[in-house]
């Protein structure tokens, strides 16, 4: 992400990996190029077990929504939401209430152009391109204006997104903004690459430099870290959990590995 | 989006019997848990069951259809892709599980055509799976392609539009502003930048920046701009000039900004510049009137004061040279014919000290009121300055016409000039200020020279005059006596008191160094009284001791003291507290004093006679006495001034001017019966021939100086 004010339009450069669309192929998508690809794999040559790591993210994105629509939730902000592959926000929570609105933010303009052509026709999900960090211009934003009512609950989405942001970015600021900003009642929904103390494995050092270096950044965080970010939140059963432990679908889905699984999730609401 | 699950194959189920039915759930979760993980799909491991329950219920329908077709192979691998089992394993697992367990889990004989049929559906699986990933991939790419297409029209939509925005930003400013490369080729100029110097674009890109110097620009901002085309600095700002296109000028407050590339290597230079034209020359305006006198439109002393400064800062200016000039009688002029006229006349004045003084280095200033000043930068010596005085007195001497009046001024000046180093701008114009006091003191109509010795000496008497108040209460003064000898036969029949200052820096100081100051400053009348007091106590102790010998005492009176009303009961109670009788004390004062003076004093005169105390006229001869009037004054001896002598001195020759002169004042004196003294008796000649004319006493260094009492004390015992 560059020092470029948020009008002004970035580069479109199909030499520069995405975050949006390495995640993308790493879910099976083609909506990629061979850029995203060439690093996609090379992480997943180092770490296999990365493309686990982006399936669960992506399952855990569909359970909260799911649990979030079971508390009465019907309207969602979707922070980094990326390229819509498969499962996207809107599918889930229209399936359940077609009046569900849902705002995606992406800083990505491809992500964001696709998710526009794909959306086009759907009034109640709009498409947002900005970098998140900027909240007043997330939440001043008339895609935001136009869809979420600020008296009514909203479900604040952060999945895969946080640890994209080290400390030296003040997350803690800005998930205090959006939390600010929301109406009491209203959830934030959040997964996060992390480990605790002892688990890291050396092996893992060689994905992480290779995406750190190209693509971006990654901050991995402690449970307990991750509970921080909450910070304002009350969290729901079972708390900040490794991502497949949280309220999973079946015990069938758990393997032996859920236990050290590399990213936690959780979900906590605003009293 | 587009991705939906389909679970239309639900329908029909019931045409199975039981056992096929539970065979299919079962197959279906072995599928399921082959395939789970291979792919992202956004659905429960049950959903996922679910789904693919319905598929193998395809496959089996297929097994057992009839005629047989291989199209449900295709639908179930088109199915699995539309489900988003896009992983690469999906395929695979499915193909192998199908092969392996289908058959068996179905409880179906795996006899050769079921085998067949299995196989073939197994290939047109693959084949549909294949052409679906096939398209979706390429469907994908076309997307996400059409995505970027579009981010790009987007992108560059707002570019255009920021682009737009800034030009019009740029063309319509009300501010120019003009963008140049780093060698200063000028690029492009707003609108208001056009206006501001006359010069279309086309024209000003023919332009370097430096074709665009004022001859006028100081060479600080030139360095600035070097500084910054160098990258030394970023940006500056400065007033700066233009020469229009029409050649006029126009003033500008331009801020040069550096603009670097990616590299920080500076790139574009951009100016933006602002027309204060009018407030320049308002500024321009307020600051002529604030350093310009409204009257004369000269130099006002701010200027003046700035300029000489400014001199000092000069390292190529050695020496410098000052005229402070003052019109004499101004006041006078002022007074009888009008402020108005008074003020033409000093209209006319300046402009005729600018006329005569003009030139480089030179500058007239009005210091105020009929002050003037004329600064001479640079001068080689004394002669300059006078050459200016000269000239400037030689051009007030035409008289000047003012309504009607025809003015005769002059002027007085006083000129300093020296080097430079070791003076100050306070000392010059102290200085001047002084010699001007001197031009004054002089006569007017004149300049004067500075002169360190007598400005040394004025500031000596100042110091007296300053200090005399205290030094009088210090008991400084203290007084002698010179003996006033019968020339008959030698006796000391009186002596004249003579005030002296010991001074604590200057030492013992005779009247004539601090009379004449005590006489302006008025401290003479204390002094004189104090004076008068210790004489008269001192013939007391004269006539106590002496008896009939005693002197009498000679006291001084100054002009002023004979003013005072307070002069009669002065004396008096000075006699009567010294004990001092009248005819003791002899009062000196000099012929103007006493001719001059209107009745009062004269009347006061009259009571100390009438009281007894002796009058003397004090250097007789050399005022304007009027003859006629002096037999009717109190007065009661003549003293003939010492300057009559001189004829008398020599031995063996007189001067027979001389001679007569004294010869016919004794007689005057006697005619009036008045004594007579003969003061400045030097020599034994003189003694000798004033006794022989006739004259009563002497005075002079051949009797006696003057001396502390107690050595008249043995003079009159010897």
């Amino acid at each position: 992400m560059d020092e470029r004010p948020n009008w002004a339009p970035g580069d479109i450069d199909l030499e520069r990996p995405s975050i949006a669309r390495v995640y993308d192929y790493w879910l099976g998508g083609a909506h990629n190029f061979a850029a995203d690809r060439a690093v996609a794999n090379k992480v997943l040559a180092d770490a296999p077990i990365v493309r686990d790591v982006v399936l669960n993210h992506r399952a855990f994105l569909r359970r909260a929504v799911r649990y979030l629509l079971g508390q009465g939730v019907r309207q969602f902000l979707d922070l980094g939401s990326g390229i819509p592959t498969v499962g996207n926000v809107h599918e889930i929570a229209q399936s359940v209430d077609p009046a569900a609105r849902v705002v995606y933010v992406d800083v990505d303009a491809v992500a964001v152009a696709h998710s526009r052509a794909i959306l086009a026709g759907n009034p109640l999900v709009n498409v947002l391109q900005t970098d998140v960090r900027d909240v007043p211009s997330v939440l001043k934003s008339p895609e935001v204006a136009e869809l979420l009512d600020f008296d009514r609950p909203v479900g604040v989405l952060m999945v895969a997104l946080l640890h994209f942001m080290p400390d030296d970015q003040d997350p803690h600021g800005m998930v205090a903004a959006y939390r600010d900003a929301v109406p009491p009642g209203s959830y934030l929904a959040m997964s996060h690459a992390g480990y605790e103390e002892g688990e890291w494995d050396p092996a893992w050092d060689e994905a992480r430099g290779e995406y750190d270096r190209g693509v971006t950044r990654l901050a991995y965080r402690t449970r307990h870290e991750v509970e921080a970010l909450f910070d304002g939140f009350e969290l729901v059963e079972p708390g900040v959990a490794r991502l497949p432990l949280w309220r999973p679908d079946s015990p069938d889905d758990l393997d032996d590995n859920a236990a050290h699984f590399l990213g936690f999730g959780g979900v906590g609401r605003k009293s | 989006m587009t991705e939906q699950v389909d679970h239309r194959v639900a329908a029909g189920r019931s045409n199975f019997d039981p056992t096929l039915l539970a065979g299919a759930e079962s197959f279906a979760r072995t599928w399921a848990t082959a395939v789970i993980g291979s792919s992202y799909v956004p659905m429960t491991r049950a959903e996922v069951a679910e789904h693919l329950r319905a598929l193998t219920e395809v496959l089996v329908r297929a097994l057992h259809a009839n005629p047989f077709r291989t199209a449900p192979g295709y639908e179930i691998g088109a199915r699995l892709v539309e489900a988003h089992f896009t992983g690469t394993d999906t395929l695979g697992r499915t193909v192998q599980l199908l092969g392996d367990d289908l058959l068996a889990a179905l409880g179906i004989p795996a006899d050769e055509l079921m085998r067949s049929r299995l196989a073939a559906l197994q290939g047109a699986l693959s084949a549909g799976y294949a052409r679906a990933l096939r398209e979706r991939t390429l469907a994908e790419q076309e997307a996400i392609r059409a995505a970027v297409l579009d981010a790009r029209d987007q992108a560059e939509a707002a570019l255009r539009a920021s682009e737009a925005r800034f030009r019009a930003m740029f063309t319509e400013a009300a501010i120019g502003i003009g963008i140049a490369d780093i060698e200063g080729r000028i690029l492009d100029v707003n609108q208001a930048l056009q206006d501001m110097l006359g010069f279309s674009v086309e024209e000003m890109r023919q332009y370097n920046i430096r074709d665009l110097m004022h001859p006028e620009d100081g060479g600080a901002a030139w360095r600035l701009y070097d500084q910054l085309t160098a990258g030394e600095c970023d940006h500056y700002r400065a007033e700066k000039r233009f020469r229009r296109a029409d050649g006029e000028q126009v003033w500008t407050h331009l801020t040069l900004s550096l603009v670097r590339d990616d590299h920080g290597e500076p790139q574009y230079q951009v100016a933006m510049i602002e027309d204060v034209t009018d407030r320049h020359l308002l500024q321009n305006r307020l600051r002529y009137q604030a350093l310009h006198d409204p009257l004369t439109g000269l130099p006002n002393r701010a200027l003046f004061l700035e300029r000489l400064g400014r001199v000092f800062n000069n390292k190529q200016r050695r020496r410098a040279g000052l005229c402070y000039l003052d019109l004499d009688g101004f006041k006078v002029i002022n007074d009888s014919l009008g402020h108005d006229t008074g003020d033409q006349l000093l209209v006319e004045v300046g402009r005729r000290l600018d006329h005569s003084v003009s030139g480089e280095g030179k500058l007239v200033a009005r210091m105020g009121g009929d002050e003037f000043v004329i600064l001479v930068e640079g001068s080689s010596g004394t002669r300059d300055i006078v050459e200016v005085a000269d000239r400037v007195l030689r051009e007030l001497e035409s008289p000047i016409r003012i309504g009607g009046h025809e003015l005769t001024v002059s002027a007085s000046i006083g000129i300093v000039e020296r080097e430079l180093s070791g003076t100050t701008a306070a000392d010059l114009m102290r200085d001047a200020d002084i010699t001007l006091y001197w031009a004054k003191a002089d006569g007017k109509s004149r300049w004067a020279l500075y002169n360190p010795e007598r400005n040394a000496k004025e500031v000596a008497r100042f110091t007296l005059s300053a200090t005399m108040p205290a030094a009088l209460e210090r008991d400084e003064f203290y007084v002698d006596y010179q003996p006033l000898v019968r020339l008959e036969d030698a006796t000391v029949v009186g002596v004249e008191a003579l005030v002296r200052w010991q001074h604590p820096e200057f030492g013992r100081l005779a009247p004539d160094r601090f009379i004449e100051l005590a006489e302006e400053t008025g401290l003479i009348v204390p002094l004189g009284r104090w004076v008068l007091r210790r004489a008269c106590e001192q013939g007391r102790r004269w006539l106590d001791e002496f008896g009939d010998a005693a002197p009498f005492v000679s006291v001084n009176l100054a002009v002023r003291q004979s003013r005072d009303p307070e002069l009669v009961r002065d004396v008096k109670r000075i006699l009567d507290e010294s004990g001092l009788p009248p005819h003791h004390l002899q009062l000196e004062l000099t012929e103007s004093a006493i001719m001059g003076t209107a009745d009062e004093p004269l009347e006061a005169l009259r009571a100390l006679s009438e009281m007894g105390v002796r009058i003397a006229i004090d250097d007789f001869g050399t005022g304007y006495s009027n003859l006629a009037y002096l037999k009717h004054l109190p007065v009661h001896e003549l003293k003939i001034a010492g300057s009559f002598m001189e004829g008398l001195r020599a031995a063996d020759e007189e001067d027979p001017v001389d001679a007569q002169i004294v010869s016919t004042l004794v007689q005057l004196a006697h005619a009036l019966r008045l004594g007579v003294t003969a003061e400045g008796v030097e020599t034994p000649a003189q003694a000798k021939r004033l006794h022989r004319i006739g004259c009563d006493t002497g005075q002079g260094w051949f009797f006696a100086k003057p001396m502390k009492p107690h050595e008249i004390d043995e003079l009159l015992r010897s």
